[in-house]
């Protein structure tokens, strides 16, 4: 994380507007060479506007994107050293998989032999040996997005651009590709720029994240950054699940803030802790691992409230409680990992929760 | 179809659809001049005299250069027109597209006498060249709206993926776009023919001196002689015809399964 590598895409101050509709609002970044980089965000955030642009499928209002220190302006989509995975992967039905795979190699001055070692080689990266003569059309949903990473891949690209390549697939098939991608990206070293509306498919595949809302970058961070010390409530919301608990600033000297914060009390926090204000209500955030519930006769060295279980939701793997806080109407969510010999609580028992200032964040 | 009544009206209206077309090779065969029941007998020779018949040949030879070239233009207009019209927007599109199928609810009488008072005025000698052009001008309607539906079938990422994969505009269409709607050309080429050819009203107005077999076959019925031969050539006309619409289905149904696409339903 601490080597800073060199520079392969570089938004500065892009706008994009189609008809009155402001679709990009200042967008500037800068995406690192080797990176895989996600854009994630709800739909019509402009996500996928932002990743067409790179390709050249967009063209953009004001601003510069530039790929690799070359500005994109008037490069068009078939010049750019750029290639995609689209979201339907658009594997052309008429033509065979290695048909498919070595349609970018036409222009190629290589011989005949040679690309078809080429097609071999990009087929087998992506565990398709052999699958050469298949039709396209009769391929699983699976398959299809390996032969479009083939084929992206085989022209060896300074960057892959991936439109939400994974939503079309099962859970299971999903996760597993997930971790694939990540092999694959490490495997070939080429920048990969995701589009994806899933936020743990972000965190897991991630070197870093840009979180967009309404043609905006929210935060532009590293999956731990972005969860542990989101920089606005949205973000905090949109990512995981985030407890929010009405608080009071007392006072704010010197990096440290002292909060109160309701059914958890006085709270002193560091400035990290802190992102800068918005003129929001303020609010102390605590996601739902880092608070324990205690069994009778368990303690702590962190903090504890008094509570009473509202709600047991399980999981299997793991249980979430509802519970007031300390005889207020503040309700948090909390989970405890099913670990054998583990009870469940029951509804209306009265325990104590434990957590830590480290793990608050505050939103103001 | 549970209540008898609406079973008896659907048969009803099949048999006034279908039953005077199945009495034309039945009297194609049928060894009379008359035209009546009871048969008198099973015969050939309607169809060696209809073969015989050198007028007819020359008909039909002038029809099929008329239906051949009504069905190329009208396909090569289609494909423009449909690719506007599913890819681009530009002002009052929908009014120009309008425009372009109008001659589909306009009644041909009205076609072929306007296009008759323009070719006389501009003194453009009647042939199969003006029969070609009115011929052109109610087909094209067809063929756009077989080809939008090809069109728009089409996902706009095939095209973006071969741009991205490095390819020009030309290749691109040559290589992705016009192998994916080939089976909508296909079927428009096939259905233009077939209306250029059933075609009575423009043929009989535009055609001049020259002779075209739709017209051909309506005159010959003034001779009660030669109305047996008539029917041989109605006969192998229906053939041809179930053949060449069954073969423009079969391409446009093959075209969507191949793009993926959902059935919005055909002309058949």
């Amino acid at each position: 994380m601490t080597t800073t590598k060199p520079t392969m895409i570089e938004f500065r101050d892009v706008h994009k507007y189609y008809g009155d509709y402001h679709a990009l609002r200042g967008i500037s970044a800068t995406i690192r060479a080797g990176e895989f980089f996600s854009l994630l965000g709800p739909s019509g955030c402009g996500k996928t506007t932002l990743l067409r642009t790179i390709a050249g499928f967009e063209g953009i209002d004001t601003g510069v994107v530039l790929i690799d220190g070359k500005d994109m302006a008037r490069v068009p989509a078939n010049e750019r050293p750029t290639n995609m995975v689209f979201q339907s992967y658009a594997i052309f039905p008429h033509m065979s998989v290695e048909e498919n795979v070595g349609f970018g190699l036409r222009r190629d001055p290589r011989s005949k032999a040679e690309k078809q070692a080429a097609v071999e080689e990009a087929l087998s990266m992506v565990g398709l040996k052999g699958f050469g003569k298949r039709a396209a059309h009769a391929l699983s949903g699976g398959q299809r997005q390996r032969v479009a990473l083939a084929r992206a891949l085989i022209l060896k690209p300074k960057v892959l651009l991936l439109d939400e390549p994974l939503s079309a697939l099962d859970k299971k098939m999903r996760e597993h590709m997930q971790v694939e991608l990540i092999k694959l990206q490490r495997q070939v070293g080429i920048t990969f720029v995701l589009v994806t509306h899933d936020q743990e498919e972000a965190l897991v595949m991630s070197d870093r994240i840009a979180v967009m809302f309404d043609g905006e970058i929210a935060q532009l961070a590293d999956p731990e950054t972005l969860y542990r010390r989101p920089n606005s409530k949205k973000v905090a919301d949109f990512i995981g699940t985030m407890n929010f608990i009405p608080a009071t600033v007392l006072g704010d000297s010197g990096g440290k803030i002292e909060v109160e914060a309701k059914g958890l009390g006085r709270v002193e926090l560091n400035a990290e802790q802190c992102p800068a204000g918005r003129g929001d209500a303020p609010m102390v955030g605590l996601r739902p691992e880092t608070l324990t519930l205690l069994y009778p006769g368990q303690t702590s060295t962190e903090r504890t409230v008094a509570g009473v279980i509202d709600e047991v939701i399980y999981f299997g793997d793991m249980t979430y409680y509802d519970v007031y806080l300390g005889g207020t109407d503040v309700e948090v969510r909390l989970s405890m990992r099913n670990v054998p010999g583990r009870l469940i609580m029951d509804v209306g028992t009265k325990v104590d929760v434990a957590w830590s200032p480290e793990a608050l964040v505050l939103f103001r | 179809m549970k209540s008898p009544g609406l079973r008896a009206y659907a048969i009803g209206y099949l048999i006034f659809l279908y039953a005077p077309i199945l009495l034309l090779p039945i009297f194609a065969f049928n060894d009379s001049k008359i035209i009546a029941f009871p048969l008198s007998g099973f015969t050939t020779q309607w169809f060696v005299q209809m073969w015989g018949d050198a007028q007819l040949w020359t008909a039909l030879k002038n029809s099929m250069i008329i239906s051949g070239s009504t069905s190329i233009i009208a396909t090569t207009l289609g494909i423009f027109a449909a690719r506007a019209s599913t890819r681009y927007t530009f002002p009052a599109k929908g009014g120009l597209i309008g425009l372009i199928m109008l001659p589909l609810v306009l009644p041909e009488m009205i076609v072929a006498m306007s296009l008759l008072v323009v070719f006389l005025a501009i003194s453009v000698p009647l042939s199969i060249f003006t029969v070609i052009l009115g011929h052109v001008l109610i087909t094209t309607p067809f063929s756009v709206a077989i080809l939008s539906s090809a069109f728009q079938s089409l996902d706009n990422a095939f095209e973006e993926a071969a741009y991205d994969l490095g390819e020009g505009p030309v290749a691109t269409f040559r290589l992705i776009i016009l192998p994916l709607v080939m089976p909508g050309i296909i079927s428009s080429l096939l259905i233009c023919f077939t209306i250029s050819l059933d075609e009575f009203i423009i043929a009989y107005f535009l055609a001049g001196a020259d002779t075209v077999l739709s017209a051909y076959i309506y005159g010959q019925f003034r001779f009660p002689a030669k109305v047996p031969a008539m029917l041989a050539l109605g006969t192998i006309l229906v053939l041809v015809s179930v053949m060449l619409l069954s073969i423009a289905e079969f391409f446009r149904r093959r075209g969507i399964a191949k793009t993926g696409g959902k059935d919005t339903g055909g002309f058949l």
